[in-house]
């Protein structure tokens, strides 16, 4: 067995392009999903039963099933029942949204749980009203502690995009798999795959943990 | 003087319990009313109920003269718009300070007055200094609240609070939860605020603070006024055995005089 990476250094570009298709539906889904996820966390949070009821159904649903079932069911089933054209992209974007907003769910409750119930009441005390509470007051401070839990579901999301493969969306996966194909050479191709890989989610964290440091310095030690 | 608050057959239940049982009372502008009572008997209930912490079961409060919320078939209705505006009108300083940890001093004194009143940020700046001068820590502005005592918190606290301009201000036990040694600059602070002709409604244990500063003292039991008065009669020969055995509790390690 020999090493010969020459194959995959001349088809380095369909790589390229394959990555950027990863972190086009990983920033997609981040964009819609972590919004997403605010909202399905203060429905769970309201006194609403109905509405913290839904939410709550919402959001175990997609946490307990197996992101492969939801990305089939989006991309065959779903324009089955509703006259929707599917293109891969679509599915995969709707997908990982909906999925990883019920992660970013619970990070975001665990979060605001987490502050000390004399924030609310400060606020309250002075005025604010519940979204000027939560806006300026309880999620600033929230955040800073979510950001681990945060950059690890980014990460796992990143990884889950994997599965877009299956769906023939050209993500880094996809292209590899062609690549391995046409050249004979997967011991290579996948070697470098996943060193891409390796490389983008250590960067990534290298990146939340000095901006957690950041924020971290930046002010307070306790909630009080 | 002129009546500033008005509380009417205030009852308030959670759940089962009836904590408040129909209190009445009236605040004249520029009074220091002093509530005192044991563990339990509905001091804060009272006072949270006075800003809308919590919602009274029945009865009316009246600020300035209007009437809070809208009665509809004998009982109230509130609109939450109308108790954030109301809350905005009346200062509450608690326990634990409850400052905004990710807030520099100023801009805890400044946020409830460019986000809740809509202030100028200049006019809110000049307000917030001169009540940070006001509560002697005007030198502090750019700290964060970790970096201070729990008497310079509570004072923070208390610049926030009158920063925006209250009509009432309510204290509910604040020296409670500091070191005995910085009890004395915070009771110092509320002297000097009541001296300045300030409305408060203060739930503590310091009998010292009520015989000096009080107008009026409220004994709270079991949800209802026991018994009120003036703090030099009230204090020394209260009428009832109940308010004797509180305030036998408070000084029995008292030095003598
Ligand atoms: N949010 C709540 N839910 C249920 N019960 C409550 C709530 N708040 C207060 N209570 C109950 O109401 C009663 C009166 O409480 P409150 O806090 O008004 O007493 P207090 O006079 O302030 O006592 P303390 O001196 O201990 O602060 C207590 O039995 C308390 O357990
Ligand atoms: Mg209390």
């Amino acid at each position: 067995m020999e090493w010969n990476f020459l194959a995959v250094l001349r088809d380095f570009d369909l790589l390229i392009l394959g990555l950027l298709n990863t972190l086009k539906v990983t920033g997609l889904a981040l964009l819609f999903g972590v919004p997403l996820g605010l909202v399905l966390a203060l429905s769970r949070l309201s006194t609403i039963r109905v509405l913290s009821g839904v939410a709550g159904f919402i959001v175990e649903f997609f946490r307990t099933t197996p992101p492969l079932v939801q990305l089939f069911w989006f991309f065959f089933a779903l324009p089955i029942l509703v006259d929707v054209r599917m293109t891969p992209l679509i599915a995969a974007v709707v997908t990982f949204s909906i999925q990883s907003s019920a992660f970013f769910a619970e990070i975001f409750r665990g979060g605001i749980l987490s502050i000390d119930k004399g924030q609310w009441e400060g606020a309250k005390a002075i005025g604010m009203t519940y979204g000027q509470s939560l806006r300026r007051i309880i999620l600033p401070q929230a955040v800073k502690r979510m950001i681990p839990a945060f950059m690890e579901r980014s990460i796992e999301l990143l990884k889950t995009t994997t599965l877009v493969s299956t769906v023939a969306y050209t993500d880094l996966m996809f292209q590899a798999n062609e690549l391995a194909q046409k050249t004979f050479r997967p011991l290579e191709v996948y070697t470098v795959v996943a060193v891409i890989y390796f490389v983008l989610i250590f960067v990534f964290s290298q990146a939340s943990i000095w901006a957690e440091h950041r924020l971290a310095k930046s002010g307070e030690g306790t909630v009080r | 003087m002129s009546e500033i608050l008005r509380i009417e057959n205030l009852h308030k239940s959670f759940d089962d319990l009836e904590v408040l049982k129909g209190i009445d009372l009236t605040v004249q502008s520029g009074e220091t009313v002093v509530i005192l009572g044991s563990s339990g008997s509905g001091k804060s209930t009272m006072l949270r109920c006075v800003n809308f912490m919590e919602s009274p079961t029945n009865g009316k409060i009246y600020l300035n003269g209007d009437l809070i919320g809208t009665e509809r078939n004998g009982k109230m209705t509130y609109k939450e718009a109308e108790l954030c505006t109301l809350r905005s009108r009346i200062g509450m300083v608690f326990q634990h300070f409850n400052l905004f940890p990710h807030m520099t001093v100023l801009e805890n004194v400044l946020e409830g007055q460019v986000i809740v009143l809509g202030r100028a940020k200049m006019e809110a700046r000049d307000k917030a200094m001169a009540q940070l001068e006001r509560v002697g820590l005007a030198e502090k502005a750019f700290e964060y609240p970790s970096r201070l005592s729990g008497g310079q918190k509570q004072r923070v606290a208390i610049a926030r609070a009158l920063a925006m301009d209250p009509e009432v201000m309510l204290f509910d036990e604040v020296t409670s939860a500091l070191d005995p040694e910085l009890v004395g600059e915070v009771l110092k602070t509320m002297r000097q605020l009541a001296e300045e002709g300030m409305t408060m409604l203060c739930v503590t244990h310091e009998l010292g603070f009520a015989y000096h500063v009080a107008n009026r003292v409220l004994f709270l039991n079991e949800g209802i006024i026991l018994e009120q008065g003036e703090p030099q009669s009230i204090l020394k020969n209260p009428d009832t055995n109940r308010m004797r055995e509180f305030l036998d509790g408070h000084s029995l390690f008292k030095l003598p005089d």
